[in-house]
C-alpha cells in the first residue's frame, strides 16, 4: 500500500462572523485557489474530494451540496462527505489513497458557526432520547468536566489560565481576576465562536515529492470513540485518545497541534498523549485562538503539516476531536521523511 | 457588489419523533408513574438512564433495577442565562446526579438558586413535573433534598401524543432552532432585482454560462459568477410534471403543472408553475411568459411572478434545449 503525505494546506481567515451565505461556500472559493496556487495542482489533478460540515450549523438539509459548487463539480467528480469534523474526511481520503484507488485527494471542512446559537445547536449531538430534550449547552457540559478535574486535584484554575495565557497578551493573574462565564469556566477557558474553513491536499508520498520539498508523511493515524453516555465516562480522562495514541509511535515528536476547545481539555489531551515538556504545543494558537466548527480538527493536521513543510518540525502529532467533551478523537503522526 | 447581502431570521422546527424500544420504553413508562428504573450491566453496575447494550461487552441488557429518586451531585456547572428549551428559565446548575442504587450519573438541572447553594457531594431529589407523560422531561429538575418545594414547575414543551392510558412506545422531542440566514452577494443582487420586477442573472467569467438565480460559485469552474445580465421574462418549458396528488400546504387545486422554465438567454432552468392552459396541453419546448403579480405586492422574492403562461408562439425544437435537460 502506498504511503500517504500531506502536500498542501490553506485556511480561511478565522473571524467571529462573516457576511457570507449560511452554508459558507464563499469561504471555500479563495482557499481552494490558494492551495492550488501553492501546490501547482489544478482541479483536474484531484482524484477524490471529501468534506466535513454539519447541516445543523447551516439550518438546512444537504447544506454541503451548495458548497460542492465551490469545487467546480462539473464534469462529475468523485466526492464524499462526513457530518463531523473534516479530520474524519481526511481519514476517508487517506483510506482511498491507501487502497490505491486514487493518487491525490482534497479534503475540506467549513461552517458558519455565527448563523445560529452554537452552544445550543451542539445539543443536537447528544443522546436524542434522554439528553437532547433537556437542551444542555456545550459550555455547561464542558464546565461539568472541568470541575471534575479541579475537584480531583488534576488541574487548578491557574493551570487553565496558563493554557489560555499562551495565546493572549494578558498574564495569568489578570485572567484569574475575570468573572466566571459559566462557573467554573471563564471566558478565556472557552474557544471563541468562529466562522471558518480549511483545506488539505493529500497524495501518495511519491507524488508529494513533486509538490513540496519536505512532504509531511502520515506515519500513523488512529481514531477511537468513548461512550455517548456522559455520566458513565470518567470525564477527567480521554480513554479514546489514550487507546489511539497507544497504537501509534509518538516518540521523538517535537510539536503537537491539539484540538481542545476548552483549556482543561488541552491538559487532558497532553496527558492522554503522554507529551513531554519539550514538545511545542499549538504554535498555531489552537482552537482557543479560533474554533471554526467542522474544520478546526482538520486545521490541526494542516497546521502541523505546514510546520513540517517549512522545516520547523521533524515529527509532529495532530489531534482532532468531534462530539461533546472529547467524545471522538483522531490522532495523526506526521514526519519529514 | 458592495451592497450588504440580504439576511433574515430563519426559524426551523420539527418534532423529532422516535420509537422507544424495550429498554427506553420501560424507562419512560416508569417515569410516567414517577418511578426511575435503571438496568444492570454485565459487570453488575446499574446504569441510569438505562443503556440497551453493555458499554464494555456490548451484551444486550435486560435486568431492570428500581433506583431511588434521591441522589448525589457528582459534578456541576452554573448556567447563569438559561437558553431556550432548558429545564428552567431562571439561573440553575447543570449537574451529573448519581441516584441511590445507580452506578452511573444522569445529566439534569438542579434548581439551586445561586452557585453558593450547590456543591459536589450534595444530596438532591427529583422534582416531578405536574403532569407526567412518559418522557425525560417528567423529571422537571432536581432540588437540594432539604429545599422547600414551593415553586410550581414550568411547563415542558409538548413531548408525546398518545391515547389515555396507552403505554409509551414513541417519544417526541420538539427541535426549534433560530438562525440569521444570509444570501450570497450574487443572490442578493438577484433578489433585489425581483423587487423591481427585473430578472437578473449573472455570467460565469470562465465558461460564460448565464445562471439565474446567480451562483456563489459556478459548478463547472468553482468561481463566483460576476457580470450582471438582465434576462427577459420569456422562455421555454424544458421539462415538467403534472401534479395530481394533494399534499399539506398545497395552494393550487390539482391537477396543475410544475415545470422547469429556461428563460431566453439563460443556461440554467428554474422551477415554476405553468398555468393559463389545460395541464394536458403543456409540452416540452412550449414558449411561456411570466404572469407578474400586481406591482404593490412585489418584494425580494420569485413569488412576484405568480406563474408562467403560454405565449402561443411555436414550440422550440427539441435540439435547441436538449443539452439543458
Ligand atoms: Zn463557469
Amino acid at each position: 500500500m502506498p504511503d500517504v503525505a500531506i502536500a498542501g494546506f490553506a485556511k480561511a481567515p478565522n473571524v467571529r462572523e462573516t457576511a457570507g451565505t449560511t452554508n459558507g461556500v464563499e469561504m471555500l472559493v479563495p482557499i481552494f485557489a490558494e492551495v492550488f496556487e501553492k501546490t501547482g495542482l489544478s482541479k483536474q489533478d484531484i482524484g477524490f474530494w471529501c468534506s466535513g460540515s454539519s447541516d445543523y450549523l447551516a439550518g438546512r438539509a444537504f447544506s454541503f451540496i451548495a458548497a460542492v459548487d465551490a469545487i467546480g463539480a462539473f464534469p462529475p467528480i468523485h466526492e464524499s462527505h462526513v457530518e463531523m469534523d473534516a479530520a474524519w474526511a481526511l481519514y476517508e481520503a487517506w483510506l482511498k489513497i491507501k487502497m490505491g484507488e486514487v493518487e491525490t485527494a482534497l479534503v475540506y471542512g467549513f461552517g458558519k458557526s455565527s448563523a445560529g446559537q452554537l452552544r445550543r445547536v451542539l445539543a443536537l449531538q447528544l443522546d436524542p432520547y434522554v439528553v437532547t430534550p433537556l437542551w444542555p449547552d456545550s459550555v455547561s457540559i464542558a464546565g461539568i468536566q472541568a470541575r471534575m478535574g479541579l475537584e480531583a486535584g488534576l488541574w487548578s484554575e491557574k493551570d487553565l489560565a496558563e493554557v489560555a495565557a499562551r495565546g493572549t497578551d494578558k498574564d495569568v493573574s489578570e485572567l484569574l481576576d475575570t468573572p466566571y462565564f459559566a462557573d467554573p469556566l471563564r471566558r478565556h477557558d472557552i474557544a471563541p465562536i468562529t466562522d471558518g474553513a480549511a483545506v488539505v491536499i493529500l497524495s501518495t508520498v511519491d507524488r508529494a515529492r513533486d509538490i513540496v520539498d519536505r512532504p509531511a508523511v502520515i506515519t500513523g493515524i488512529e481514531h477511537r470513540v468513548d461512550s455517548p453516555v456522559l455520566g458513565a465516562r470518567d470525564l477527567t480522562r480521554s480513554p479514546s485518545t489514550e487507546i489511539a495514541a497507544a497504537a501509534l509511535d509518538l516518540d521523538g515528536a517535537d510539536l503537537a497541534e491539539l484540538h481542545a476547545p476548552f483549556t482543561h481539555q488541552e491538559l487532558i489531551l497532553r496527558t492522554a498523549l503522554k507529551l513531554g515538556d519539550d514538545v511545542k504545543i499549538n504554535p498555531s494558537g489552537g482552537a482557543l485562538a479560533a474554533n471554526p466548527m467542522f474544520s478546526a480538527g482538520l486545521a490541526r493536521i494542516g497546521e502541523a503539516a505546514a510546520r513540517i513543510h517549512s522545516g520547523e518540525s521533524r515529527k509532529a502529532v495532530a489531534h482532532a476531536t468531534s462530539g461533546p467533551v472529547l467524545q471522538q478523537n483522531l490522532v495523526t503522526v506526521l514526519e519529514a521523511r | 457588489m458592495t451592497e450588504t447581502p440580504l439576511a433574515a431570521p430563519l426559524n426551523v422546527g420539527f418534532d423529532y419523533t422516535r420509537s422507544t424500544g424495550p429498554v427506553l420504553g420501560r424507562f419512560v413508562n416508569a417515569l410516567r408513574e414517577r418511578r426511575i428504573e435503571g438496568i444492570r450491566g454485565s459487570d453488575g453496575r446499574v446504569h441510569v438512564p438505562p443503556v440497551e447494550h453493555d458499554p464494555g461487552t456490548a451484551e444486550q441488557l435486560s435486568e431492570f433495577v428500581p433506583v431511588a429518586e434521591e441522589g448525589t451531585v457528582v459534578s456541576w456547572s452554573w448556567c447563569p442565562e438559561p437558553l431556550d428549551g432548558q429545564p428552567l428559565s431562571r439561573p440553575f446548575a447543570w449537574a451529573l446526579v448519581r441516584l441511590d442504587g445507580a452506578d452511573t450519573a444522569m445529566l439534569h438541572a438542579v434548581d439551586a438558586g445561586a452557585p453558593e447553594n450547590i456543591h459536589s457531594g450534595q444530596r438532591v431529589r427529583v422534582k416531578w413535573a405536574d403532569d407526567t407523560v412518559g418522557h425525560i422531561r417528567d423529571i422537571a429538575y432536581f432540588l437540594p433534598v432539604d429545599a422547600e418545594d414551593t415553586t410550581p414547575t414550568e411547563s415542558a414543551p409538548p413531548v408525546a401524543e398518545r391515547e389515555e392510558g396507552a403505554p409509551v412506545s414513541v417519544i417526541i422531542t420538539p427541535v426549534h432552532l433560530r438562525y440569521q440566514h444570509s444570501a450570497s452577494p450574487e443572490e442578493s443582487r438577484y433578489l433585489r432585482g425581483l423587487a423591481e420586477g427585473k430578472l437578473i442573472g449573472q455570467r460565469c467569467p470562465a465558461c460564460e454560462k448565464v445562471y439565474i438565480p446567480p451562483r456563489g460559485a459556478c459548478p463547472t469552474d468553482g468561481v463566483p459568477t460576476t457580470d450582471e445580465v438582465e434576462l427577459p421574462d420569456t422562455g421555454i418549458v424544458t421539462t415538467f410534471c403534472i401534479v395530481n396528488v394533494p399534499f399539506l400546504g398545497q395552494r393550487i387545486k390539482p391537477p396543475y403543472v410544475a415545470a422547469y422554465i429556461l428563460l431566453d438567454g439563460a443556461d440554467i432552468a428554474f422551477l415554476h408553475l405553468v398555468l393559463g392552459c389545460d395541464a394536458q396541453d403543456v409540452k416540452m419546448g412550449m414558449r411561456v411568459r411570466a404572469a407578474w403579480k400586481p406591482r404593490e405586492e412585489w418584494w425580494t422574492s420569485l413569488e412576484n411572478i405568480s406563474h408562467f403562461e403560454p405565449t402561443g408562439e411555436p414550440d422550440a425544437a427539441y435540439e435547441t434545449f436538449a443539452h439543458h435537460l
